[in-house]
């Protein structure tokens, strides 16, 4: 909310994220931890002056600078003081009264339907404009409910694409099952299983191949028991992953390909392993 | 020089026979030892974390492949903990691009490189950082307290009044704020009072959080002027509890924080300069130089240790400042001095921590966080005056943020969390200014105010007006202001002109607001009004073995005899000689009743003397405390040996009996300057002061003597070498003498008819 003076914003979002994110979160609680945060940013900039239209006396937000919104805002986020998980943001920009109406323009110049958009691993911003007032003596600030639905619809969308559960193309013969409540049918949270587990498994097997690597160019690391435990440890997990994923048992699979990835991990970020590591060697 | 030190073959250090004595304690240089932890300072693996010397640029420019590297892998956000230069202007945009995310993928390449470094982690890191960034994920073992706050603190009884549970001394600070409880009752009608009542002003009282900024000018007594912004948020919700939790104007960087890592209570201020309390009076808030942080804990923190270091560590994250240097060799748990500020039941010291690091530079890139807190930034309200480069171009800043739990309401059931930002600043308009005492504000900060913050409930500008040596009217404020305020504070009537930002009338003959004071006359250069309650340190001694520090407390109430705490951290380098503690007050010797002391152990922990004095009536009481400088080792000296080692300053609490009855006054329509620290009855007031820091030098080997020795031998060598190589191989042969040419001759016949010897 960049405009304090003349609109007050107010959301429902305890409501919102208990009605509608909350469902598709415990859905996916299985991939995941999730915790939920919110706040309000006031005097929030976009990183770039929105071109004025005069055609359809708006003001356009071209594709190509979408990235630069990002920066501005992502400075006073503050979200990764608490917390070093990775974190999904979604925001709502109400932009000023000298700067709206705002729509984003797609790559072709047609503006977007929904008025927002995504940046993968970082989140979604959705551009939320305020009708004027129809008089223009309206005391400010002017109060602004902000209806949600319409809002959440885009965040869930945009929670749906970062997790990468696209909207395929399915043969016509197919049946769907209906989404449901929550937004998230059984069949794409299977998928979703599906993809993460290969993808964990291939993450453990790298990290081990460039940790074999490195210890093949360096060959001062010293490799300490708990380490090599570690190592094993991820062998084992990624094995056993591989082992539930063929007799189609996701959720174990995905399980031990979770641990696998976090005793990999460990092995390779071991503060052990740097400590002679940057000993040079004329000493 | 540091160069030199760091990259000496320490053979080169025993071969010196003149500094051998100083050398072989010296011992082992740390970076021989590699992995193992050669000295038995406790270096777990998280001091790995925290690069030493990160803010000494000479250190860290003469070995950046050593440093670079384990910073950025190991720093505890995921920004590469840079310089303090760099990070300030563009640490978001490292931040951005350590993210990476494949809209940029572009810039990711030199972010990599920085995180990775040297080439090694460059291999590993072929799989195209699925993550959010190298740095993001290479965290060893990342530390997360639960959000489940288990069962929660329990709820507050009524907070019990008084009698500090440091048995022997008298009570010596009221830990809550029964005043305050029942002045919140009343703040919804009053806020809605308050001005410019509208329904958004309604409205946002129902949304349980609240912002009042504040400005407080004082001229000081020596002709500079003394601005304190105080910007606090109130918000009615537990943080402890709820995993979801809505942030409006509460910072939610602060929020998640103090959630996550159990704080019950946090200060933390960062200061450059020192106010000195005798020719300034008495602060509003004083901080010691450099940065000071105490956090109490929630009593369901099992691990305070670790919280600490977790806390600093996020701390020096979000501040930009080397809070990370806090570990156990400066941390201390005070039994004394510091008591809870808000609501608190039971005061149970093992969740204190106390730190202080006196080195600590604080500039404009530690201000930059500081505002980004604000609700409003500083985009508008009082904030747009925090100029970066006229704030620091002062003889006093300190900046400060402190968190703690107070009562909702009158019947204090449930509790509010209550954030406030300080910032005082001194100018030194006389110095600068010719000699006028005269100023305005937008010749101390280069703007004017030209509205209040739209989100704060009150916004108000006070001016310390009152008349000095009994004289009306020396001084008058222009443009007229708002309301008069009269308050009692720290024992002195004080008349304050105060202007309400959010009263529209204020803006309506002129668009923006520049409050101006002028002397009517040039005030004569009176005795200025000491304070009841200074102090001042200092070292004594000569050599470079023993020392003494000496600390005086001054007393210059005419009647009264007041205890005082005083507080005193040591680092371990300094060995204090207890036996030699003498308190001497007119002569006489003065017994503490209350003495707790606890020794230091070398590189573990500091020393922490904290003893209850008893200071009569107009008086000086001298406490002197012999010690012993320590050796250190060749690494643990600072690039700047030579520039001294920094010993805190040592912290006086107090209630300093009033001269003036003080009336209960309401803590929610007070100005904010004063209800920081509760007070406990009409006869007293809490004052908390700082000494100076000191500096002590310490025996220092001289380090550039090997680089001397290395020197003078080359140039030995390369003298004596040549000469004799040239002796061995160089031919000789005589020069026939040249009879000179025609010119010559002519010459030298021409000097024979002169009669003048030839050439």
């Amino acid at each position: 909310n960049p405009d304090p003076k003349s609109h007050a914003v107010a959301w429902d979002i305890e409501d919102a994220v208990k009605r509608y994110v909350q469902p598709v979160l415990d859905k996916l609680s299985l991939v995941a931890n999730f915790s939920v945060d919110s706040q309000i940013l006031y005097y929030a900039v976009l990183g770039v002056t929105p071109r004025f239209d005069k055609e359809s006396s708006s003001f356009l937000l071209s594709a190509h600078s979408l990235p630069h919104v990002i920066n501005p805002v992502e400075a006073r986020l503050g979200s990764s003081a608490a917390s070093l998980y990775p974190v999904l943001n979604f925001l709502l920009y109400v932009p000023e009264r000298s700067h709206s109406p705002l729509y984003i323009q797609d790559k072709d110049g047609a503006p977007v339907s929904t008025n927002a958009f995504h940046s993968p691993r970082w989140g979604g911003i959705m551009v939320y404009n305020v009708e004027a007032p129809a008089s223009p003596q309206a005391s400010l600030p002017l109060h602004v409910d902000v209806d949600m639905v319409r809002v959440m619809e885009v965040f869930l969308a945009q929670l749906r694409l970062l997790f990468g559960l696209s909207q395929e193309e399915v043969p016509p013969e197919f049946l769907l099952e209906s989404p449901g409540n929550e937004g998230l049918a059984d069949w794409e949270l299977d998928r979703l299983l599906w993809a993460h587990t290969v993808e964990n498994i291939a993450t453990v097997s790298t990290t081990l191949t460039s940790l074999a690597q490195l210890l093949d160019k360096i060959g001062n690391i010293v490799i300490k028991d708990d380490v090599a435990s570690e190592v094993y440890r991820a062998v084992a997990s990624a094995q056993s992953a591989m082992a539930e994923l063929a007799t189609g048992h996701l959720q174990s699979a995905f399980q031990a390909s979770k641990e696998a990835v976090t005793s990999s991990e460990r092995a390779f970020f071991d503060p052990s392993l740097l400590h002679l590591l940057y000993f040079p060697d004329d000493q | 020089m540091a160069v030199q030190r760091r990259r000496e073959p320490h053979g080169a250090v025993g071969q010196c026979p003149a500094v051998a004595a100083a050398c072989l304690p010296l011992g082992r240089p740390r970076l021989s030892a590699g992995g193992s932890s050669v000295l038995p300072d406790g270096s777990e693996p998280g001091d790995r974390r925290c690069p030493p010397e990160r803010k000494r640029r000479g250190v860290r420019e003469s070995r950046p492949r050593r440093e670079e590297p384990r910073r950025g892998r190991h720093s505890p956000r995921g920004i590469p903990t840079r310089g303090k230069a760099v990070r300030g202007t563009n640490g978001a945009q490292a931040a951005r691009e350590l993210r990476g995310g494949s809209a940029r993928n572009g810039r990711r390449s030199g972010a990599g490189a920085a995180a990775a470094g040297a080439g090694t982690a460059g291999s590993r890191r072929h799989r195209g950082a699925p993550g959010s960034g190298a740095a993001a994920r290479s965290r060893p073992a990342a530390p997360r307290s639960p959000e489940e706050a288990a069962p929660g603190p329990p709820l507050p009884s009524p907070p019990r009044a008084g009698a500090s549970e440091a048995g022997p001394g008298p009570r010596l600070r009221v830990s809550t704020a029964t005043p305050e409880a029942a002045a919140i009752g009343r703040e919804a009608g009053s806020g809605r009072a308050l001005g410019a009542a509208g329904p958004a002003r309604a409205r946002r009282d129902a949304l349980q959080d609240a912002l009042r900024e504040e400005l407080l000018l004082s001229p000081l007594p020596d002709g500079d002027v003394a601005a304190t912004f105080q910007f606090r948020t109130r918000w009615d919700a537990d943080l402890q509890r709820g995993a979801v939790s809505h942030y409006r104007l509460f910072p939610k960087a602060l929020g998640r924080l103090a959630a996550a890592l159990g704080v019950r209570e946090l200060h933390l201020a960062l200061t450059q300069g020192f106010w000195r309390t005798r020719a300034w009076g008495q602060p509003p808030l004083q901080a010691p130089a450099g940065a000071e942080l105490w956090v109490w804990f929630q009593p369901t923190v099992t691990d305070v240790d670790k919280a600490w270091k977790e806390l600093s560590n996020i701390l020096s994250g979000i501040f930009c400042a080397s809070l990370n240097f806090i570990d156990s060799t400066n941390t201390v748990t005070p039994t004394a001095s510091f008591k809870p500020l808000g609501l608190a039941n039971g005061t149970d010291h093992r969740l204190l921590r106390y730190a202080v690091l006196p080195r600590e530079v604080v500039c404009t890139e530690n201000l930059t966080p500081w505002k980004k807190l604000l609700p409003c930034g500083s985009k508008a309200g009082l904030a747009v005056l925090l100029k970066a480069e006229r704030l620091f171009h002062s003889s006093y800043h300190s900046q400060a943020v402190h968190i703690r739990p107070i009562c909702r309401d009158a019947s204090c059931l449930a509790v509010s969390w209550e954030l406030r930002q300080t910032l005082t600043v001194v100018f030194d308009t006389f110095s600068s200014g010719q000699g006028k005492k005269d100023w305005s504000l937008f010749k101390m900060f280069s703007r004017t105010l030209t509205d209040a913050c739209p989100l704060a409930l009150q916004s108000k500008v006070y001016v310390d007006i009152s008349p000095k040596n009994k004289e009306k009217e020396l001084l008058e404020v222009t443009p007229a202001p708002t309301s008069v305020h009269e308050a009692i504070v720290q024992g002195d009537k004080r008349t304050y002109a105060v202007y309400d930002l959010l009263s529209p009338s204020l803006f309506n003959t002129s668009r923006s607001l520049n409050v101006q004071l002028k002397w009517k006359r040039p005030q004569d250069s009176s005795e200025l009004p000491t304070p009841v309650l200074h102090a001042q340190r200092y070292v004594s001694g000569y050599g470079l073995q023993a020392g003494e520090i000496s600390t005086l407390i001054y007393n210059t109430h005419p009647y009264r005899a007041f205890p005082v705490l005083l507080l005193e951290t040591v680092p371990w380098y300094l060995r204090l000689y207890v036996h030699t503690l003498t308190i001497i007050t007119k002569g006489k010797e003065n017994k503490p009743s209350y003495i707790h002391y606890q020794p230091a152990q070398d590189r573990r922990r500091p020393h922490l003397l904290e003893m209850l004095i008893q200071l009569p009536a107009s008086s000086v009481t001298k406490i002197t405390i012999q010690f012993e400088r320590a050796l250190l080792k060749w690494t643990e000296y600072t690039p700047d040996p030579n520039h001294g080692f920094y010993v805190s300053s040592s912290v006086l609490s107090a209630l300093v009996p009033s001269v003036i009855a003080m009336k209960d006054v309401d803590m929610e329509q007070s100005p904010l300057f004063t209800s920081l620290f509760p007070s406990s009855d009409g006869s007293s007031y809490f004052v908390r002061l700082y000494t100076e820091p000191l500096l002590v030098n310490l025996p220092t080997p001289d380090f550039s003597m090997p680089y001397n020795v290395i020197c003078l031998t080359c140039t030995v060598v390369a003298v004596c070498y040549g000469s004799f190589y040239n002796l061995l191989t160089r031919t000789f042969h005589v020069e026939e003498p040249n009879r000179g040419g025609l010119a010559k001759r002519l010459a030298n016949v021409i000097r024979r008819f002169r009669g003048v010897p030839p050439l």
